[in-house]
C-alpha cells in the first residue's frame, strides 16, 4: 500500500468512528430528553383528567371542512360486517354500522336501530321497535325488511352457514307490520342482546350485494372509498338519528411498521393513534396529549394445565407466589396497568374480585418450599411462547423470567408469528406456557369464564376441575332461571376458584394509551374493542 | 430461434417450480388461513366451514392443481383477507412499486455511469479517492438504514416531506412524486455506489488490453479510445449487473415500502404472507418470479446487441 493509499484509509477509519461516536452522543441525548418527555406526559395526563372531571363540551360543531387522520396499525379485513373477522377491523367499522342495539361507552346495551325492545317472560322471544326515520347512508329508509335479511343471513337461516355462531339459536325472525321485528331463539340466553349488539350483526340494506366495495350502515359515518393498505377515508353521515359526529371527514391511515408511529404522528402525517407503548408515549412532544385507559383484557401466563409439571397445582401456585406483579408494571409501563388476580378485568363490573389479585402476594421462600413439596426443589425449565407481534407481551415475559429464575425456575422465552400462536397454542394447545392477553368480545361473564370448563372447545390451557364446571354450570342454571344475583354469585365462585388452583399466573389488565395531538379531544374509552369516532372534536 | 424456445421452456418450469415450492411452503408452516382469519374468536363449527369454504379441506395436490389451472387461465382467485379480486389488488398497488423502481432504475443509471466513468479515467487521483471512500460507506450501509436516514434527515430535520405522509398515484401525482423521490434516493444509493466501481474496475481493466494499446497507436486520444473502444466492451458487466438491479429494484422494494410506509405490493405481500393468504402470495410471488426471468432474458438480449461475439442466436 502507498503512502498516500495508507493516508486515504486513515482518513477513512477516522470518518467511521466519528460517525460511530456522534451516533453514541446522539443516543445519550435522546435518551436524556425521553426522561423530559416523560415528566411532561405524565402533567399532560393530569390535565385530561381534570379536563373530563369538567366536561369540556365541543364548540366547534358548525366547522364544516374539519378533519383528522388516524392511524391503525393493521388494515381492515372484510368491510361486510358479518364476514369482517379482526378485531381491529371491527373496531372502525362500529363507527359505520350498527345493530339493533349497540354498547355505550360504559359497556351498557343502548338502542341503536330499534328504539325499544321487550323480552318475553322465558326469555325466549324479543320483540324490537324500528327506530322511525331512521335512514342508511345511500338515504333509504330502513325498513323491517332490511332488519330481517340481515339477522337471518346471520344466523344462516336463508341457507349457508350462519356468520355469528351464537345466532344459530334463533328459531325464526318475523315483521308483523311495518314497525315491529320479533326473534325467537331455541333457546334462552343471556349473551343474546350482547352479541345482537355487536358490529358482526349489523343492520344492512337488504338491496345491496356489494357491500364489500360499498359499504352501506346507519352509523355516523359513512364510508367514502379505500385503499389497500394505505387508507380508509370516512365522512360523516348528516341524516344520523343520534347525536351526530363532530368531525367532517376522516381519514384512517394504515402504519404497519409501529416503529415509525413516533414519526408519522411528530412529522403531522397522523393525528390520533389508540394503543401507543409507554415508550412511544415518553417520546411525543408537546404537541400530543397522552390519554390513558385500560386495554380491557386479561396478561397473564398461561399454563398448559395438562402438561407436567404444570399439572401440579403446588407448582403453578409457587410460580404465581415467584412473580411481582407491580415489578412487570414498573419495568414495562411506568407503573401504569391494573394488576388482577383471576380472569375477569375491573371493566367487568360487579363480575369483578378485586381482593382475588392478593391471592399470592410475592414469597420467594414459599414459593421454593411449594417447588419442593411438588418434587422440583432443584427447579425445572420450561418453554414460554409468545407472540412476537405483541411488544408488551415479549417485554412482560423477560421480566416474569427474570423474576421466575429467583427460585430457581428457567423460562425459556420462544418468540413465534402471531399465526403461528393461533394454530399451534390456541387451537393445537401445542404448548408449555404462553404470555399474552384474553379479551372478551361481549361484557357477558361467559365471554371470559366459558373457556375453563374441562369440555369448552376454547379451553386452551386445558384446565380441568370439577368444582368449576358444576359452579359454572350453576351459574348458567340461574342466568335460564332469570336470578341475575344468584348467577353472578355463582360466576365469581368460578373466579375464585381459577385464582385458588392458580389456572395462569395472572398478571394485569394492561394500560392503554391513546396519543391525541393538541386541538382534537373527545376520545372515549370502551370497555370492548372500540374506536368511537363520533365522539372526537376540535378545540380550536 | 430454438435458443429463445429453450430459454423460454425454462423459464415456463422455473416458474412452476417456484409457485410449487410456495404452496408447499405454506402447506408446511404453522399457521391456516381459517384459523388466521377468525382469530381467538374461533369456534369449532365456524373453523369447519370456513376450512370448506376455502376449500382448504382438500388434499394439498389436487388444491394446487387447481390453483394452477385457473391462474393459467387468468383467474388469480380471491383474496381471503380481502375478499377481492387478487388481480384488481395487485393491479392498484403496481404502479405504486413499478414507478418507484423506475425512478431508481433512473437515478441509478443517470448518477453511476458519468462518475463511474470519471473515476475510471482520472484514477488514483484525489476526486477518485475521495469518491472511492464515500462508495465504500455507501455500499455497506444497508438501504433500511438509509431510508431511516433520509426520513430522518430530509423529513424531520429539512422537513422537506412528511415522514409517513404518502399519497397516492391516483389523487395527486405530484404529490406522489415528491414523496416517492426520497425512498427512490434510499434504493438507489447503494446500487449507485456498486455499479460506479463495477464500472470503474471494468473500464480499467479493458484499457490494460491490447486492442487499446492498438487503438491509441492508431492516433486516437483518450477520450476517443475511452468511448468508442474501452466503454463498449466495460459496459457488458455493467449492464448484466443493471439487469439484475432493476429486477431487484422491482422486486426488492418490500423493506423500503416498510421504513417509509408505502402501500405497494411489497406492502400487500408482507401482509398477505402472515395472513396466510395464498392466492395474493401466490399471485405476487409467480410475478416477482416472472419479472426476475423475463430481466434476464431481456439481458441477454442486449449483450448481443452491445456485443456481437455473444450470439444469442447459437446453439
Amino acid at each position: 500500500m502507498t503512502k498516500r493509499g495508507k493516508g486515504v484509509l486513515f482518513v477513512s477509519m477516522l470518518l467511521t468512528l466519528t460517525i460511530a461516536l456522534g451516533g453514541c452522543a446522539g443516543d445519550k441525548e435522546a435518551k436524556d430528553s425521553n426522561e423530559i418527555a416523560q415528566t411532561q406526559t405524565a402533567a399532560s395526563t393530569a390535565g385530561t383528567e381534570n379536563a373530563g372531571t369538567q366536561s369540556v363540551e365541543p364548540e366547534t360543531d358548525s366547522v364544516a371542512d374539519s378533519h383528522i387522520t388516524i392511524g391503525i396499525p393493521q388494515d381492515l379485513d372484510s368491510l361486510v360486517p358479518g364476514l369482517s373477522q379482526g378485531a381491529g377491523t371491527q373496531e372502525i367499522l362500529f363507527n359505520i354500522y350498527e345493530g339493533l342495539l349497540k354498547p355505550d361507552s360504559e359497556g351498557n346495551l343502548v338502542p341503536a336501530v330499534a328504539s325499544d325492545y321487550t323480552m318475553s317472560e322465558d326469555g325466549l322471544t324479543y320483540t324490537f321497535t324500528l327506530r322511525d326515520g331512521i335512514k342508511f347512508h345511500n338515504g333509504n329508509p330502513v325498513t323491517v325488511a332490511d332488519v330481517k335479511y340481515s339477522i337471518e343471513v346471520c344466523a344462516g337461516l336463508n341457507g349457508g352457514d350462519p356468520l355469528i355462531s351464537a345466532f344459530s339459536n334463533i328459531e325464526s325472525v318475523e315483521t308483523p307490520d311495518e314497525q315491529t321485528i320479533i326473534i325467537t331463539l331455541k333457546e334462552s340466553s343471556s349473551s343474546f342482546l350482547a352479541v345482537l349488539a355487536t358490529v358482526e350483526a349489523a343492520i344492512v340494506p337488504a338491496d345491496i350485494d356489494d357491500l364489500q366495495n360499498n359499504p352501506v350502515g346507519t352509523g355516523p359515518y359513512k364510508f367514502v372509498s379505500r385503499s389497500l393498505q394505505e387508507n380508509v377515508i370516512l365522512e360523516r353521515f348528516d341524516a344520523y338519528w343520534g347525536e351526530p359526529a363532530h368531525i367532517q371527514d376522516i381519514t384512517i391511515k394504515i402504519l404497519a411498521d409501529s416503529d415509525s408511529i413516533v414519526m408519522n404522528l411528530e412529522g403531522g402525517a397522523v393525528d390520533m393513534v389508540a394503543r401507543v407503548s409507554t415508550t412511544q408515549a415518553a417520546e411525543l412532544g408537546d404537541d400530543f396529549e397522552v390519554l390513558e385507559g385500560t386495554m380491557n383484557l386479561v396478561q397473564a401466563v398461561y399454563l398448559n394445565n395438562s402438561v407436567a409439571p404444570f399439572d401440579n397445582e403446588l407448582v403453578r401456585q409457587a410460580l404465581c407466589y415467584a412473580t411481582n406483579k407491580q415489578e412487570i408494571l414498573d419495568f414495562v409501563s411506568d407503573g401504569k396497568g391494573t394488576p388482577v388476580g383471576s380472569s375477569i378485568f375491573p371493566a367487568f363490573g360487579k363480575y369483578y374480585i378485586e381482593e382475588l389479585n392478593d391471592t399470592y402476594p410475592t414469597d420467594i421462600e414459599k414459593a421454593k418450599e411449594l417447588l419442593a413439596q411438588a418434587g422440583y426443589a432443584d427447579g425445572f425449565s420450561f418453554t414460554m411462547k409468545v407472540p412476537s407481534n405483541y411488544h408488551q407481551h415479549v417485554d412482560t415475559a423477560q421480566v416474569v423470567a427474570e423474576q421466575l429464575k429467583q427460585i430457581g425456575v428457567t423460562a425459556n422465552i420462544e418468540l413465534i408469528e402471531w399465526e403461528a400462536w393461533l394454530s399451534d397454542v390456541y387451537q393445537g394447545r401445542d404448548f408449555e406456557a404462553t404470555l399474552v392477553g384474553v379479551d372478551a368480545s361481549t361484557l357477558t361473564a361467559g365471554a371470559m369464564l366459558s373457556r375453563f370448563c374441562s369440555d369448552a372447545h376454547n379451553n386452551f390451557i386445558n384446565y380441568n376441575n370439577a368444582d368449576y364446571d358444576t359452579a359454572y354450570a350453576n351459574a348458567l342454571a340461574a342466568e335460564a332461571a332469570s336470578d341475575d344475583d344468584k348467577a353472578t354469585e355463582y360466576y365469581k365462585e368460578c373466579e375464585t376458584i381459577l385464582a385458588d388452583t392458580a389456572a395462569n399466573i395472572y398478571i394485569q389488565d394492561m394500560c392503554e394509551l391513546v396519543a391525541i395531538r393538541k386541538g382534537y379531544a373527545g376520545y372515549e374509552f370502551y370497555p370492548l374493542y372500540i374506536q368511537d369516532l363520533s365522539k372526537l372534536y376540535i378545540t380550536e | 430461434m430454438k435458443y429463445g424456445l429453450k430459454k423460454f421452456a425454462t423459464m415456463l418450469i422455473t416458474i412452476l417450480c417456484i409457485s410449487f415450492l410456495v404452496y408447499l411452503a405454506f402447506d408446511v408452516i404453522p399457521g391456516d388461513a381459517a384459523l388466521a382469519a377468525l382469530g381467538t374468536d374461533v369456534e369449532p363449527e365456524r373453523l369447519a366451514a370456513l376450512r370448506e369454504e376455502m376449500g382448504l379441506n382438500r388434499p394439498f395436490l389436487e388444491r394446487y392443481f387447481d390453483w394452477l389451472v385457473s391462474f393459467v387461465r387468468g383467474d388469480f382467485g380471491t383474496s381471503y383477507k380481502y375478499k377481492l379480486p387478487v388481480a384488481d389488488m395487485i393491479v392498484s398497488k403496481l404502479p405504486v412499486t413499478v414507478i418507484m423502481a423506475l425512478i431508481s432504475f433512473a437515478i441509478m443509471t443517470v448518477v453511476s455511469l458519468p462518475v463511474g466513468i470519471y473515476t475510471a479515467k482520472h484514477s488514483g487521483g484525489r476526486i477518485d479517492r475521495v469518491i472511492t471512500v464515500i462508495n465504500q460507506i455507501m455500499m455497506s450501509v444497508p438501504h433500511f438504514f438509509m431510508g431511516i436516514m433520509i426520513t430522518y434527515v430530509f423529513g424531520m430535520v429539512f422537513k422537506l416531506f412528511t415522514p409517513g405522509g404518502f399519497v397516492s398515484y391516483e389523487t395527486d401525482f405530484a404529490g406522489f412524486l415528491s414523496y416517492i423521490i426520497f425512498p427512490c434516493i434510499a434504493i438507489a444509493l447503494p446500487k449507485i455506489a456498486i455499479s460506479v466501481k463495477l464500472l470503474r474496475g471494468s473500464c480499467i481493466g479493458e484499457s490494460k488490453k491490447d486492442y487499446v494499446r492498438t487503438a491509441y497507436s492508431k492516433g486516437n486520444n483518450t477520450n476517443k479510445v475511452l468511448y468508442r473502444h474501452v466503454l463498449k466492451n466495460a459496459m457488458i458487466p455493467v449492464i448484466t449487473l443493471w439487469g439484475m438491479m432493476l429486477a431487484d429494484m422491482l422486486v426488492g422494494s418490500i423493506v423500503i415500502e416498510q421504513v417509509f410506509n408505502i402501500p405497494g405490493i411489497g406492502r400487500i405481500l408482507l401482509t398477505s404472507i402472515s395472513y396466510r393468504d395464498y392466492p395474493v402470495v401466490e399471485a405476487i410471488i409467480v410475478l416477482i418470479a416472472l419479472v426476475v426471468v423475463a430481466t434476464n432474458f431481456c439481458v441477454d438480449i442486449i449483450y448481443g446487441i452491445i456485443d456481437p461475439r455473444i450470439n444469442v442466436g447459437a446453439e
